[in-house]
């Protein structure tokens, strides 16, 4: 038996193998990465880098205005995205959703959420209320709903069920329980969850201007589409050093979360 | 005499998978008394008890706390039979990241407004009585400790404090002392008589050891296959009826 096995397996594996290595050629001669352009290309990127440098910026109060447009976006973003994914968590986990049916819906809801990525709900909301930050703190916000409702729903289900037996015993409305037993009892959780998620977000917040969302993003596309490449130079390690900046940001916030947790659990 | 705080009447639990846990129980608890429900492991102690406050809805039968019809309570009828009932758990079932003191207050949540209790404004005169109460089991010391830094049977303490905060007419613990050690288990038995005495309380106590429940009891309940098998003083309970009630089939 196992010997047959382990050959139907080999042979399944090959067959696999053999697939990929079909599509893999097929792609390669579809998409013509093997084109003559990418010859000349050597030329054209030297000439690129010889545009960039030394990196400048034109109108300085602009970009940090738009840098600043970023920040706020991705702050604003997670911020609503977490107050919904907390409220939606609580029908989404299944200890304390009002109904099982309740919860399956609510979990497809953010599954679905969660499966169209951040840009393609950047140009939803840009088509349904034009351009600027608005549509990009929107569309950060159900991105980071998909995620964050997910982890804070299964926080809330891995919650030992007797602290809500016991406050339901005292009494307790059911706000109370989620408000004095659970919110309490995933503190840490949910804020290391939140912090990661706002790391997501400011990456994202930076390329989101791109289809015109409000921020920085849009700075570079302006830039490149005048060929001012020292610009776009300029504007990406400016991005960078925000990205940078953000990092160090929430790296100390974190730290501080494990110390509290640490100092707590001594 | 005394007046009735609980009653039951052929009260039975048939949970969804089938299993029959309680049968047609049937029983009076007077006020003041101190009742030990004992019986083997899945006998339906607990499941009789969560039914008391509605942490499990009973199939069949009637409950009466007080005069008011249990099982067709709702809402905030519910809430507020279950603030004149305390409980304490087997795993103490506190919040483990909140301080000892906030989890006595807990106790007061049901006499507070939704979004007050919700957003922990405990009034100054809840916050001296958890702290009185503290006092009175012995953990004063430890009020602003979050709770899980304290020991198994401190933790077990700060249940029942938590309960009393309730000034409930009917105290209910299942299997209190179930995971703790022997000593620990002594002393949080001591506690919990005593502050039923103190306050009069009418108290249910499932406890699986009998030696306990002769000491703590004046009156002990045998459950046996979601039946009642025995009800009388410890005195009347036989090291016969002992062995029928846990070995017997
Ligand atoms: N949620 C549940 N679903 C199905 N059966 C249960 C459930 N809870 C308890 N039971 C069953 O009900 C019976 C009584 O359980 P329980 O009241 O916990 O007993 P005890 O507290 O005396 O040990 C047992 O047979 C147990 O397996
Ligand atoms: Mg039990």
């Amino acid at each position: 038996m196992r010997p047959y096995i382990d050959k139907k397996n080999k042979m399944t594996q090959q067959i696999y193998l053999g697939l990929f290595i079909i599509f893999f050629i097929f792609s390669l001669l579809q998409v013509g990465i093997l084109d003559e352009r990418i010859f000349q290309a050597f030329s054209r990127v030297e000439n690129l880098l010889k545009g960039m440098v030394p990196p400048a910026i034109s109108e300085p109060i602009d970009v940090a205005g738009a840098a600043v447009e970023s920040l706020q976006v991705a702050v604003m973003g997670t911020l609503w995205g977490v107050v919904f994914s907390i409220v939606l968590a609580m029908f989404a986990a299944k200890n304390v959703s009002p109904h099982i049916s309740i919860s399956y819906a609510v979990k497809a809801f953010a599954a679905f959420v969660r499966a169209v990525p951040a840009l393609i709900w950047a140009l939803l909301f840009i088509v349904a209320i034009g351009l600027g930050p608005t549509p990009g703190i929107l569309a950060l916000a159900v991105n980071s709903i998909g995620m964050l409702m997910k982890v804070y729903a299964e926080a809330i289900e891995e919650i030992d069920t007797g602290i809500i037996d016991a406050l339901k015993a005292t009494g307790a409305s059911q706000f109370q329980v989620v408000m004095q037993g659970i919110i309490p009892s995933i503190m840490s959780i949910f804020i290391s969850w939140s912090i990661f998620r706002f790391d997501i977000n400011i990456r994202y917040a930076a390329v989101l201007g791109v289809v015109g969302a409000g921020g920085i993003g849009w700075e570079l596309v302006r830039a490149s589409r005048v060929m001012a490449y020292d610009e776009v130079l300029g504007i990406t390690l400016v991005i960078f050093g925000m990205i940078l900046l953000a990092e160090l940001v929430t790296r100390f916030l974190k730290d501080r979360a494990d110390m509290a947790t640490l100092k707590a659990m001594e | 005499m005394s007046e009735v705080v609980l009653e039951t009447k052929d009260l039975s639990m048939v949970f969804p998978d089938g299993t029959q846990a309680l049968k047609n129980v049937t029983l009076t608890i007077k006020k003041g008394e101190l009742v030990s429900i004992i019986g083997p492991s899945g006998a339906g102690k607990s499941t009789f008890m969560r039914s008391l406050n509605m942490l499990n809805k009973p199939t069949d039968g009637q409950i009466v706390f007080e005069g008011e019809n249990v099982l067709k309570a709702r809402g905030k009828q519910l809430r507020q039979i279950r603030r004149r009932i305390g409980m304490v758990f087997q795993h103490f079932n506190l919040i483990k990241r909140s301080p000892t003191y906030q989890n006595v207050l807990h106790g007061r949540l049901g006499y507070m407004p939704s979004l007050k209790g919700g957003l922990g404004r405990f009034s100054e005169e809840d916050t001296r009585q958890a702290l009185e109460i503290l006092r009175r089991v012995g953990l004063e010391d430890q009020a602003f400790k979050r709770a899980d830094e304290l020991s198994g049977g401190q933790q077990q303490r700060v249940g029942i404090a938590r309960a009393i905060a309730q000034t409930p007419s009917l105290l209910l613990a299942d299997e209190p002392i179930a995971s703790l050690d022997p000593s620990s288990s002594e002393n949080v038995m001591t506690y919990l008589k005593n502050v039923c005495q103190e306050d009069g309380l009418t108290s249910i106590v499932n406890l699986h050891q009998v030696d306990f429940a002769k000491k703590f009891a004046h009156r002990i309940i045998g459950i046996k296959a979601g039946e009642v098998v025995f009800d009388g003083s410890p005195k009347e309970l036989t090291e016969g009826i002992t062995n029928h009630l846990y070995y017997s089939k």
